[in-house]
């Protein structure tokens, strides 16, 4: 694959881009940065994604890859050199895709619903909600881990990836309410494994910076009240 | 039943289900198709046996696949974890970029079509009406990709394989989509905008493997319509 064109539609912002990010370092890819506008989505994302038409858009050999976990499979197999993305068992990869799936429509949704609530109430419930979720996140981490350091082991896999881009806006949501989500007495082993992920060699480099992220986040939902939390992906 | 003992002899497969579930529908055909022999424990969601619940403590769901004593749960892993353990007759394509596609489109189905259907079921008024708008939109993306991909010599998403990945995640709709439409009271298929969808519904029945699995059309709707009732009921005593 060297020589391979390989670029990457996205935003800064984009917790589901810097997945991508993440997969190709590890795999030490070259790769071009396409830092797509989302008010006004370039020719190329619109004609590599036309369905959905959103970032992250991995295109490889001139062909568009589109949704950030088919994309970091993708990357896995189309370089399959160590290290590895995904498990080889297909057990522990069955265990892998499974929690990625809690990650993405329960524990994002969750955390999208702290920017929609409404109310003091409304607020307190979907924080509650959040805590919930990286309380049974913080056991699968344990169970996955078996006492080292990433949910993949020695080195960061797809759960570490799948997880830890959210980092930035779990940091934006506790800013902005005020609150503690990834709490270091209730969530021991996350807590932990929150400072390793973010000083690791392939996520230093590209994960935005947290206060930049909270400054956006701050401009975005006083801009647009109604934009519900959305993260730009 | 030895449950304990069946579900971890080595090699053995059992699986977890409920006789209307299209979900667990999917994990029989993936196991048909791929000629692996399993046990199939009937579930009563209503008191669900101590094995569902241990197997699948976060979402307390059916199906759950239990292959040497370790339980997988949630239909695409499911079938992923099928295709990864058995070789024979490969449900996803070989070529990682087919395969991503393929990915692309189950996941797509999933939330665009599977999802707002079942909560169409659940819901009336504009709450269902906003779904069923998503589900109508959805299916001319997918009758754009049958028209692309499937002629009289390709009759499945699957290409030249065959039955595939996308056709056992979108199969559910050849049987349940008529069911959830006459409980729901709502109309998502046209055969005159649909016409490439609606051929490969009518060729993905026939398929041998499939056709003894697809019950009678009244049980379902029996079925579906208590459901429904129980859960607008719910909300209704909200």
């Amino acid at each position: 694959m060297a020589g391979s064109e390989v670029k990457v539609l996205g935003t800064w912002a984009s917790p589901f881009a810097l997945r991508v990010h993440i997969a190709l370092g590890i795999k030490s890819v070259k790769y071009e940065w396409v830092e797509e506008n989302l008010e006004a989505k370039s020719q190329l994302l619109l004609e590599s994604n036309p369905i959905n038409k959103q970032v992250p858009v991995l295109i490889h050999h001139h062909k568009p890859i589109c949704e950030s976990l088919a994309i970091l499979q993708y990357i896995d197999e189309a370089w399959p050199s160590a290290p590895s993305i995904l498990p080889s068992d297909p057990h522990h990869r069955a265990v892998a895709r499974f929690w990625a799936a809690y990650i993405d429509h329960k524990l994002f949704t969750w955390l999208k619903g702290v920017a929609s609530a409404e109310g003091a109430e409304g607020k307190k419930v979907a924080l509650d909600q959040v805590r919930e979720g990286l309380v049974v996140v913080e056991a699968a981490f344990w169970k996955c881990s078996k006492g080292r350091d990433f949910f993949s082991g020695a080195g960061i896999g797809y759960l570490d990836i799948v997880l830890g881009c959210f980092l930035g806006w779990l940091y934006v949501a506790e800013k902005r309410n005020d609150v503690k989500l990834l709490d270091e007495e209730k969530m021991p082993g996350l807590a932990a494994w929150a400072i390793k992920f973010c000083q690791h060699g392939a996520v230093k480099d590209v994960m935005p910076d947290k206060d930049e992220l909270l400054d956006y986040a701050n401009m975005v939902f006083q801009a647009m009240p109604k934009l519900n939390g959305q993260c730009p992906s | 039943m030895a449950s304990g003992s069946v579900a971890n002899q080595e090699g053995k497969v059992m699986l977890l289900g409920f006789w209307c579930s299209p979900f667990v529908k999917r994990v029989e055909w993936a196991l048909k198709f791929k000629g692996v022999e399993y046990d199939y424990v009937e579930e009563d969601l209503t008191n669900k046996s101590t094995l569902l619940l241990t197997s699948n403590p976060i979402h307390k769901k059916v199906p759950v696949l239990i292959h040497n004593g370790n339980p997988i749960v949630e239909s695409l892993v499911i079938i992923e974890y099928i295709d990864e353990t058995w070789k024979q007759n490969p449900i996803l394509p070989q070529d990682p970029y087919e395969r991503a596609m393929a990915r692309f489109w189950a996941n797509f189905i999933e939330q665009k079509v599977t999802e707002p259907a079942r909560d169409a079921l659940l819901s009336q008024g504009e709450q269902q009406e906003k779904k069923v708008k998503e589900i109508k939109e959805a299916m001319e993306v997918v009758e754009g990709e049958a028209k692309a991909k499937l002629n009289d010599k390709t009759i499945f998403f699957g290409g030249e394989n065959g039955v595939g990945y996308v056709d056992i995640v979108l199969g559910w709709t050849c049987n349940w989509m008529e069911t959830v439409e006459e409980v729901g009271g709502f109309k998502v298929l046209d055969p005159e905008s649909q016409p490439q969808f609606h051929k490969w519904m009518a060729n993905f029945r026939e398929v041998p493997f499939i056709k003894p699995t697809l019950g009678p059309k009244e049980k379902l709707v029996e079925y579906f319509r208590m459901v429904r009732q129980a859960c607008l009921g719910l909300v209704a005593n909200k």
